[in-house]
């Protein structure tokens, strides 16, 4: 049966329940079987046989994980899905050589979906909570779905890598399921 | 190992905050203060108001310090007496972020991130989209005494005030969920509660006296504690 695995970046424990053990919930709710894992610990047997990875968020200024990006290198050549939510999607974009900026959105916004994305088509509230975006139309293997000036939703385009900067696990909670079920 | 953190919880005396401050103090975090804002509007979309000024003999039963900053509770003004509260805090106690109770309103949740970004401090909701049920289980778990001090929602009446959030209480109000839709943790301001007793404690308190305000679905208890 398929299990997700659900990479936790927060340094702060008390960030866990913010931003790991929200998208557990709605896992559970969904029945869908999952394992967490910290960034640190993540080793080629965990990744193994997992079709479905999910990078979860983390505070504003729990930001440890930038500085030891490289852990993540095994997102080059895995082969399954991944979806990395805000400080997860800074990870992809890292990783496949993007570069960190500044924007602040904390609240609701409004984004526009041209075309469909893990579920979401047309206008759609969402929830964001971060300092730091990628600008993923300087990585010529992504696609952007949304670009408010700031990328807000970005897919690999050969592979099932997934980013979003705004936080699923509070407004568009499908989004998830629909990501789990691929 | 790592230094613990300092933190400042945003403090109601509510269940929500004393929840997430418990929870702040077993992952082995230091609470270097409590942070009281006494609105002057009980209509306040951003604090609790009922039985707020217990919060000084909580703040003693845990032996922790309280900062308390008083507001007219104008909708944005009320904003600006929350961040001279939390540089009170930063200054006084050396706070390195606060703790918050929110589980659901992204209204209050959002405003209390901003000015911590502003502040440069970490702001955690430990609560953040949690259960309802199992936020009040947990309770009942960790061994909170809990009571309702004011309730706003049809369905709940006078016979709630005072009332205890014990297993009673939950079977209760998920009857009233069924017929009104209401949030059964009082997530949408349809109840509001004060903590007698938790482990964060040295003891518990006692109500010895009250005042009820209000009328029909829309009562708040003062009480008087010793």
């Amino acid at each position: 049966m398929k299990k997700v695995l659900l990479i936790n970046i927060c340094k702060e424990k008390l960030a866990y329940f913010e931003f790991v053990k929200p998208i557990e919930d709605i896992l559970k709710k969904n029945k869908i079987k999952y394992v967490v894992k910290d960034y640190k610990e993540v080793s080629g047997k965990d990744l193994d046989g997992k079709s479905n990875v999910i990078i979860c968020g983390t505070t504003i200024f729990d930001n440890e994980f930038l500085e030891e990006v490289s852990r993540f290198n095994w997102l080059l050549d895995f082969p399954g899905k991944v979806l990395g939510i805000c400080g997860g999607m800074h990870v992809i974009g890292l990783i496949f050589g993007g570069k960190l900026d500044k924007k602040t959105e904390v609240g609701y916004y409004d984004e526009k979906f041209e075309e469909e994305f893990l579920g979401l088509t047309d206008n759609c509230e969402v929830y964001h909570l971060h300092n730091n975006y990628i600008d993923f139309n300087t990585l010529k293997e992504f696609m952007v779905f949304v670009d408010n000036k700031v990328s807000q939703a970005v897919r690999h385009k050969k592979r099932e890598i997934y980013g979003v900067l705004f936080h699923p696990e509070v407004r568009q909670k499908e989004l998830i399921r629909v990501f789990c079920s691929l | 190992m790592a230094q613990r953190k300092k933190l400042g919880i945003l403090f109601s005396g509510g269940k929500d905050s004393t929840l997430a401050a418990f929870l702040a103090k077993k992952l082995g975090y230091e609470i270097g203060c409590l942070i009281t804002i006494v609105s002057q509007n009980p209509e306040s979309y951003m604090f609790h108001t009922p039985s707020i000024e217990r919060v000084k003999e909580q703040a003693n039963v845990m032996g922790i310090p309280l900062v308390v900053v008083k507001t007219k509770g104008e909708k944005e003004e009320e904003l600006d007496d929350l961040e001279k509260a939390i540089k009170k805090a930063i200054e006084d106690y050396g706070i390195e972020g606060i703790v918050s109770g929110a589980v659901e309103s992204v209204y209050q949740a959002s405003r209390i991130q901003r000015i911590c970004n502003k502040l440069g401090i970490e702001c955690f909701n430990p609560l953040w989209q949690k259960d309802q049920l199992e936020l009040l289980e947990d309770l009942i778990r960790e061994k909170f005494e809990v009571i309702v001090t004011g309730v706003f929602a049809e369905g709940l009446d006078e016979k709630w005030l005072g009332r205890n959030v014990d297993k009673g209480f939950i079977d209760d109000i998920s009857k009233l969920k069924e017929k009104f839709g209401i949030s059964i943790s009082g997530e949408g301001g349809e109840f509001e509660s004060l903590v007698l007793n938790c482990p964060l404690f040295d003891r518990g308190l006692k109500i010895v006296g009250f005042k009820d305000y209000g009328e029909g679905n829309s009562l708040r208890r003062e009480v008087e504690l010793g």
